[in-house]
């Protein structure tokens, strides 16, 4: 019985995914990535791990992805988390051919093939408009927490004309709403309306080809969920492990390369030893 | 570094003439005629780019009121010159006339006025009609070459020189031979594996191109290049230590992050084997040269239809497409610049047409010519990364017939 995992290290949080062979997912955790990226890589491996009372070296192969994939000490390979969501979604809805993935400061639309592989991709370049720091520059700004705004915004009736997508000039956007009366609903539909259809004209750079998946840790936001579907007028699939999904893919790909680790023992050496290669 | 040295001279003892010109469908051939120097102001701004100098004179240049967006080759050339600085340290004249060679990029009407303000030099705009079918009128031609004539006894005028007609024809036989030797080198990188990067060390040698088409030296050197690449296909030479992937490239370089950019691709073992920045110079990979027996109608001819400045959005397709399939590329990598209007705009449209029309795995990244400050490096990364994954995947998973 073998076991892989994958380690997504975002710019906001870090997901380890442990799977084992035959029976998928066995754990999952999610930690804050803060200033330490390869800590927090540790931290949710080693999380994970005690999750699924395993010991870390029993972990054939780890694959790490995200932006601080270099960074993590223990893995044993690396892979852009384009890929990985790709691999995620297609194991998770097999029938998916185009993923939305929102993270903390990217957006990007992925479409992908039967087996899950990466047709064709688009990203927010220099930019975080549309991405999970909007909506939670939206939340500061309006004195709630970034869990709230979803649910508050699915309430909104009527909402407003944002007039910049700028992650930093919406809040003087909203604060002259505000101060103008509407209601903080209304104000954060609009909000969440623009995000989506920033993010569509996106993704409508790649062919938008339906099953559509979204993934990422603004999935977890059932009013972003709902505003992308109007704006596309059609359903989502949103997995419960949507924020995992690249996790799921990178260790989905360990999986496949697990037996290159058992023979090469990459464990034998003293930990803090393993130097990621670039 | 001996041109340079040329242009210090020049600035002491005003010898020889120098002339202000842009790279792109350039008329060096006619400067040959007085035995006039090229002094090319965007050269300059890449070389302070390249040796991470370049912020400085940009920063300088912003103080002054030119915008965050305007061409950074613009900046960092006025910047550069209104602060004394240059790529060597050395010094460069005030030119003895600084030649507008207008060929599609609009923004140097504007920069050849402003370097005519600072230095105090006459201008003279060479009006180049753009490309608007596939090859040139009659009258277009006539237009260009009356402005060449018209040119030249302007020149006589301010160097007070007279021209030299027959040394002006040998040096268009120079370039001719120069660019059926370098047209002869691209075509090298056909092999496979590609001798060269047909991009980055493409790119090195544009230097002794645009500073010696029209001399022997230019001859010689090409001749040198020539042969030592041609033992490297005999002997199976790639570039990398094995040659995974064949990519045609699309945009100038990030010249602040060069060697940082080219690493990116060097690690997936990609080669460039073809680009179109490679031809801003001139596009001679299809068959066209400079005729010593025409010229003024071939130096015309050269400025009108065989840059890739001067030439519209359609023929740039097609050239690419033309790569892809004559040098037997995986994809196309477009990199976006995002102070260069010119070359960049469009480029959202060409990823369409090369992803969606032909089916050409194809990457867009942006980052900036010469301002470092556009650079982002993990962004840059993860998009190569991502791209040569999925190329990876699509060979691995591809049936021999594809």
């Amino acid at each position: 019985m073998r076991f892989a995992a994958g380690v997504d290290v975002g710019s906001t949080q870090t997901k380890a995914v442990v799977m084992r062979e035959g029976a998928g997912i066995v754990a999952r955790a999610l930690v804050d990535t803060g200033a330490n990226v390869t800590k927090a890589a540790e931290n949710a491996f080693h999380l994970a791990c005690r999750q699924s009372q395993i010991e870390p070296r029993d972990i054939g192969f780890v694959v790490g992805t995200g932006y601080g994939r270099y960074k993590i000490t223990f893995g044993n390979a690396q892979m852009t988390e384009i890929s990985c969501h790709a691999r995620g979604a297609s194991y998770v809805f097999p029938g998916a051919r185009t993923v939305i993935d929102m993270g903390g400061q990217d957006a990007k639309a992925i479409s992908i093939g039967a087996d899950g592989q990466v047709l064709d991709f688009v990203m927010n370049d220099k930019c975080a408009a549309g991405t999970g720091r909007f909506l939670a520059n939206a939340a500061d700004v309006m004195g709630i927490s970034l869990d709230e705004v979803g649910p508050l915004s699915l309430k909104g009736t009527r909402p407003v004309k944002l007039t910049t997508v700028c992650t930093v000039f919406v809040e003087s956007d909203i604060l002259s709403y505000l101060s103008m009366g509407k209601k903080p609903e209304d104000i954060l539909r609009g909000v969440h309306l623009a995000i989506a259809r920033r993010t569509i004209s996106l993704a409508r750079r790649v062919t938008i080809e339906p099953d559509i998946t979204m993934t990422g840790g603004v999935a977890r936001n059932a009013g972003m969920v709902q505003a992308l579907e109007e704006v596309l007028a059609t359903k989502l699939q949103v997995s419960p492990d949507a924020h995992f999904m690249g996790a799921i893919g990178a260790a989905l790909f360990a999986l496949e390369r697990e037996d290159e680790s058992f023979e090469s023992e990459v464990w034998g050496t003293p930990a803090g030893t393993q130097v990621a290669q670039d | 570094m001996k041109w340079y040295e040329t242009l210090n001279e020049a600035a002491e003892t005003q010898e020889p003439p120098t002339v202000s010109m842009m790279i792109s469908g350039n008329c060096v051939e006619l400067l040959e005629g007085f035995g006039a120097v090229p002094i090319y102001p965007e050269v300059n701004a890449l070389q302070l780019a390249i040796r991470h100098q370049s912020l400085d004179p940009i920063l300088f240049a912003e103080e002054l009121g030119y915008a965050a967006d305007n061409c950074a080759y613009v900046k960092a050339d006025i910047g550069a010159y209104l602060k004394g600085i240059t790529p060597t340290g050395g010094k460069l004249p005030k030119p003895t006339l600084v030649l507008c060679n207008f060929v599609g990029c609009n923004t140097y009407l504007k920069w050849f006025e402003h370097v005519a303000e600072f230095t105090g030099a006459p201008l003279y705009t060479l009006d180049v009609p753009f490309m608007r079918t596939a090859d040139p009128s009659v009258a277009d031609i006539k237009y260009v070459v009356s402005q060449l004539q018209e040119l030249v006894k302007l020149l006589e005028g301010l160097t007070g020189r007279k021209f030299d007609y027959d040394r002006f024809k040998e040096a268009v036989r120079y370039s001719a031979r120069t660019e059926e030797v370098w047209s002869n080198i691209k075509h090298l990188a056909r092999s496979s594996p590609s001798p060269f990067d047909a991009y980055f060390d493409a790119i090195t040698l544009m230097g002794p191109l645009y500073v010696y088409r029209g001399k022997p030296e230019g001859v010689e050197f090409f001749e040198l290049a020539l042969a030592e690449l041609e033992e490297k296909v005999e002997r199976h030479e790639g570039v990398n230590d094995q040659e995974k992937f064949r990519v045609v490239i699309e945009g100038p370089p990030p010249y602040p992050h060069f060697r940082t950019f080219r690493d990116m691709f060097a690690k997936w073992q990609a080669c460039a084997v073809a680009s179109t920045y490679s031809t801003v110079g001139g596009l001679w990979e299809f068959g066209a040269r400079h005729d010593p027996e025409k010229p003024f109608e071939s130096v015309a001819l050269h400025m009108l239809a065989h840059n890739v400045t001067n030439r519209n959005y359609l023929q740039r397709y097609d050239q690419i497409k033309r790569y892809v399939e004559e040098w037997g590329a995986d994809g196309v990598i477009i990199h976006f610049v995002k102070s260069c209007r010119l070359f960049s705009a469009g480029q959202g449209d060409m990823r369409d047409y090369f992803t969606k029309v032909l089916g050409v795995p194809t990457l867009y990244i942006e980052s900036d010519l010469e301002d470092p400050r556009y650079f982002s490096e993990a962004q840059l990364k993860n998009r190569i990364d991502a791209y040569f994954e999925a190329l990876e995947h699509h060979k691995m998973t591809a049936s021999p017939s594809d």
